[in-house]
């Protein structure tokens, strides 16, 4: 098999590329061997894939990595179900009980007993409404007759409060007209 | 001796699970995965666009779409093809867009390969160029400019199979055409940039000096 410098010329890049039969590759390199000219167009299209293959023919810009990572971190959404989040709500939760649960020490431990021989109104119903007198230790049931004498008679003025406010501000039941919610 | 394709990057296996894991949820590993293959978005960018402004862009846009759409992403292909495909997707808009801007009607409207035996013009002999040759500025720039001067069909084949290195059939899909007409094409490119390169690498532009004495550099 014979090659012309115009068929060489053709497959040149094919050559190359190792894309031809091994019958038309031996015709070539034989061709080559005796054509200077097409072993130079050989030569210089060698050069050129070479020259162009390497990867320092093109320089980043500065900053160019940054700017697009600077993008994408803009389009990305907040972390979703991780470990981070699940952090948050956790740390957040915290927070909110431990507030409740100092409301309620304040509350209950921070306010002394006005009589240390009673025992706190614990049972009785929050909303219920009773009577304190301001100089008094005792709330009572509206028109209860055990409301000291003091009480009616001296400088402290008679109140109509929930129990639950009457228990915080220290007050404690009066065992006789409260009794039923008294030791339960 | 034949022209070789890009060895094999980052362990395709590796790839492919740090690819799982972005898609489920861990977005901040997107850059890791990208990052060994900005500078070929950017140049891939550069030689279609022949804009440094334009390419910056256009390569910002692919890597962000790459992102938005990694789920789609197959592994049918390697990575960084499947990167390559869509940063070249996003030039032909971008040039189609200019385009439509200027009237001005694309010149592959007339997309007929030049089916005609292409005769070489210059048979000086080359030098063998030392690698450390593209050190230098103005080769870098010589060679960009070269590429830049052929016409778009002939630059995105050459472009895709000797600058990114991929293979006939990748480069044949990436910018659907055919088998044969990437041959066509690149067998056109090469003899063409010898062609324009020949005269500055034959006559020892290499062992020259830069700019010699009594020389201007302009």
């Amino acid at each position: 098999m014979v090659v012309s410098c115009e068929q060489v010329w053709q497959e040149i890049s094919n050559y190359l590329d190792g894309e031809v039969s091994p019958q038309l590759r031996s015709a070539m390199e034989a061709h080559f061997r005796e054509c200077r000219r097409c072993t130079a167009v050989l030569d210089g299209t060698r050069n050129v894939v070479h020259l162009y293959a390497d990867d320092r023919l093109v320089e980043l810009p500065p900053g160019f990595s940054a700017n697009w990572q600077r993008k994408l971190a803009e389009t990305m959404p907040l972390p979703r179900g991780t470990a981070y989040g699940w952090l948050i709500a956790v740390a957040a939760l915290a927070l909110v009980s431990g507030s409740f649960a100092l409301a309620r020490l304040n509350s209950s431990v921070l306010t002394p007993l006005r009589s240390y021989h009673a025992e706190p109104g614990t049972g009785v119903p929050p909303g219920m409404m009773v009577e304190v007198a301001a100089d008094g230790k005792t709330f009572h049931v509206p028109g209860c007759k055990y409301l000291h004498k003091h009480e009616h008679q001296g400088e402290g003025e008679v109140r109509l409060v929930a129990a639950s406010e009457a228990i915080r501000e220290g007050y404690v039941p009066c065992v006789r007209c409260l009794r039923q919610y008294l030791n339960r | 001796m034949t022209i070789a394709e890009r060895p094999a990057e980052a362990s395709n296996e590796s790839e492919q699970s740090l690819i799982a894991r972005i898609c489920n949820g861990d977005s901040s590993r997107f850059a890791e995965l990208v990052k060994p293959y900005e500078r070929r978005v950017y140049a891939t960018a550069l030689a279609l666009l022949r804009n440094d402004a334009d390419a910056q862009d256009v390569a910002q846009e692919a890597i962000l779409k790459a992102f938005a759409n990694l789920r789609q992403f197959r592994g049918e292909s390697r990575f960084s093809t499947w990167l390559i495909q869509i940063t070249v997707n996003e030039a032909r808009m971008r040039q189609r867009k200019q385009h439509a801007e200027l009237f001005e009607p694309l010149d592959e409207a007339k997309d007929k390969d030049d089916e005609g035996a292409y005769t070489p013009r210059d048979f000086a002999d080359w030098r063998e160029i030392p690698s450390e040759a593209l050190e230098r500025s103005e080769i870098r720039a010589l060679l960009a400019k070269a590429l830049a001067s052929l016409a778009q069909k002939y630059r995105e084949v050459f472009l895709l199979r000797d600058v990114q290195r991929m293979s006939i059939e990748e480069t044949g899909k990436v910018l659907n055409i055919s088998i044969a007409s990437v041959k066509t094409r690149l067998l056109r490119a090469r003899l063409m940039l010898r062609d324009i390169l020949g005269p500055d690498m034959a006559e020892g532009w290499f062992s020259r000096a830069p700019f010699g004495k009594g020389s201007k550099p302009w």
